[in-house]
């Protein structure tokens, strides 16, 4: 009897696990779809589910009117080089946190996580004016450190805790065995981080690849991201929810795939340490 | 060579003085065991002389160089850990190859040395393997091979065999002694056991409270205890000790014998004190007695194996006159 019952609450919590996972996705659903229809069918009252008449000329039309490829283009090389720069500086800083703590590390950690915490909004003239002064504005490597900088708490922070997971012994034992502070790190530490420092490389890229407030301030034409490609569809007139709906699909697909295939190692590092 | 001096190192953590004062002469090719209650101190001392530790005062030299201020990885010593601390992303070869690699040493010169110790260890079919596919001696030995490699001054054991099962820790006690007879490098070993202590050492370092209580040979520590600290710390089971006026008889503050100095009878009147058997631990070769006596207290008798004692057995003990231990007020022998 009691394996019945086990058997029906699976099935009970597989049911609601669908549920909310259809919920949560009903948006991105519904901007999918709607990519595909034409833009009477897309605000026609009731609202059909399936395309009526099925178009690609939603996605011809933003391609034509922006640039999507050198927009895509310009949030890879904003997001994986934010990340790759963040991790370079990150590592080092985890390293000392986690196997050198002084008395101040712990306030340290804390003060970085709470410029989190800032609203981006309170800093934006000033980081505005220095971009203007060292003339980054609209420029990728400007964008570039701006998302190093934001995201350098997130990454020091995760790197930190799986840092900590490390047997403290085994670095020791290379320091015996000969090896200097650059060995150390990258032979030793690197290689047994590598779910850790995975997951922290694909978060990062993710958020720096949706960040939006800095990209939209920071850039014009030259160096916008999908987030400012996106936002250049999006009229009051909410005549072109079709278009806006193909460029959101185009913006959000590459980052939907990597972290379809990578969900895996994302949970994976995110529990890490969490179960034995 | 592999001489190492400490002189005066003085260790603070913060307010907390670990070693207050500790001088210690080790000469090269010796075999020198730090044995001590745990948080003695010996670990951190272990610690200081391969650099994992900086000292607060005081200097460590190695083959009369002072190397006190120089990193682990400069000072050409070798260290085995109580967790191995293997590299678990490399495999057996890669481990023993890694300080080789480190001192930039040609590759065939590394593939002959760690098919070498490979051999030594008996590890040959095991190199490719990882760390977590070996068993816990098999992990202390690739950690042995990884030390040995790289021929250091001197090997560092940091209570190497305490998460072996104590057949394999019998064992490896004896390949360990048989190492240092074969390489004749001075080892330092650190351990709780004063059994491994005993039959490893060729000096033993008795720590207590960060301070040297005593620095000699086994039997010197044995026979010769330099207070009531060591004369309790060596020897199993532990030395039994007597305060009060049976002490003053001998003129001395306490008295201490050991289970095996008792001459023991059952016959009513035949010995110096009277007790009742508490307990009889038979071990087959020799008999453990936890005797009450009369007005001392709790007492450890060592016997033949073959005599058989039960619970509430009355027993008469005569400590041998010529092996009482004398201390005074302070512990100290007399």
């Amino acid at each position: 009897m009691a394996r019945t019952a086990s058997v029906q609450t699976k099935i009970g919590f597989t049911i609601l696990a669908w549920a909310v996972a259809l919920l949560l996705f009903s948006p991105i659903l519904w901007t999918i779809v709607t990519a595909f229809k034409t833009e009477a069918e897309a605000i026609a009252a009731p609202p059909t589910f399936l395309p009526q008449t099925f178009t690609l000329e939603n996605f011809a039309d933003v391609q034509g009117r922006s640039d999507y490829i050198k927009h895509a283009w310009n949030s890879i090389l904003v997001s994986v080089g934010s990340t790759l720069l963040g991790l370079v500086i990150a590592i080092p800083a985890a390293w000392s946190m986690a196997f050198a703590p002084t008395k101040r590390t712990k306030d340290i950690l804390m003060w970085m996580l709470s410029t989190k915490m800032m609203p981006a909004v309170g800093v934006l003239i000033p980081i505005y004016l220095i971009f203007r002064d060292l003339r980054l504005l609209d420029t990728v490597h400007g964008l570039t450190l701006i998302m190093t900088l934001i995201n350098l708490p997130i990454i020091i922070w995760m790197l930190y805790t799986y840092f900590k997971e490390i047997p403290v012994d085994i670095l020791e034992a290379a320091r015996m065995d000969g090896a200097e502070l650059y060995d150390e790190i990258v032979h030793v530490l690197v290689p047994m981080a590598v779910p850790g420092i995975a997951s922290t490389l694909l978060l990062n890229v993710i958020l720096a690849w949706n960040e939006a407030f800095w990209t939209i301030t920071l850039t014009s034409g030259r160096a916008g991201t999908l987030t400012a490609f996106i936002s250049s569809f999006s009229s009051p007139q909410g005549l072109f929810l079709a278009k806006l709906s193909a460029a959101s699909l185009l913006a959000i697909a590459p980052i939907l795939l990597l972290g379809w295939f990578s969900q895996k190692q994302l949970v994976r590092g995110l529990t890490f340490g969490a179960v034995k | 060579m592999g001489s190492i001096t400490l002189e005066h190192v003085n260790k603070s953590f913060g307010e907390v003085e670990i070693i207050p004062d500790i001088s210690l002469d080790i000469k090269d090719g010796e075999f020198v065991v730090f044995v001590g209650p745990s948080g003695c101190g010996k670990s951190t001392l272990l610690r200081l002389i391969a650099g994992l530790e900086d000292t607060t005062s005081g200097h460590i030299k190695l083959d009369g160089q002072d190397v006190t201020d120089a990193p682990p990885a400069r000072r050409g010593l070798a260290m085995v850990f109580q967790s191995y601390a293997l590299y678990p992303h490399m495999s057996v070869r890669d481990n023993i190859a890694f300080p080789l690699k480190m001192a930039k040493m040609p590759q065939a010169e590394i593939d002959k040395k760690v098919e070498y110790a490979a051999r030594t260890l008996n590890l040959g079919s095991y190199l490719d393997r990882r760390p977590r596919a070996l068993s816990g001696g098999q992990r202390q030995r690739v950690a042995i091979g990884r030390a040995i490699v790289r021929e250091p001054k001197a090997f560092l054991f940091d209570e190497p065999l305490s998460n072996l099962d104590a057949a394999l820790r019998v064992n490896m006690r004896l390949e360990i002694t048989e190492l240092h007879q074969q390489l004749k490098t001075t080892m330092i070993y650190v351990t709780h056991d004063q059994v491994e202590a005993m039959t490893m050492a060729d000096r033993i370092v008795v720590l207590n409270a960060g301070n040297v209580e005593q620095f000699g040979s086994p039997l010197d520590l044995y026979k010769k205890p330099a207070n009531r600290f060591v004369a309790g710390f060596i020897g199993s089971p532990r030395m039994n000790f007597v305060d009060g006026p049976e002490a003053e008889k001998h003129k001395a503050h306490s008295i201490g014998v050991r289970p095996e100095h008792f001459t023991l009878s059952t016959t009513a009147g035949a010995g110096q004190w009277s007790g009742t058997v508490n307990v009889a631990e038979q071990l087959g070769s020799d008999t453990f007695l936890h005797v009450e006596v009369d007005g001392l207290g709790l007492m450890t008798v060592r016997t033949d194996g073959d005599r058989t004692f039960a619970h509430g057995d009355k027993v008469y003990l005569t400590p041998d006159p010529n092996r009482i231990y004398r201390f005074d007020a302070a512990g100290k022998a007399i």
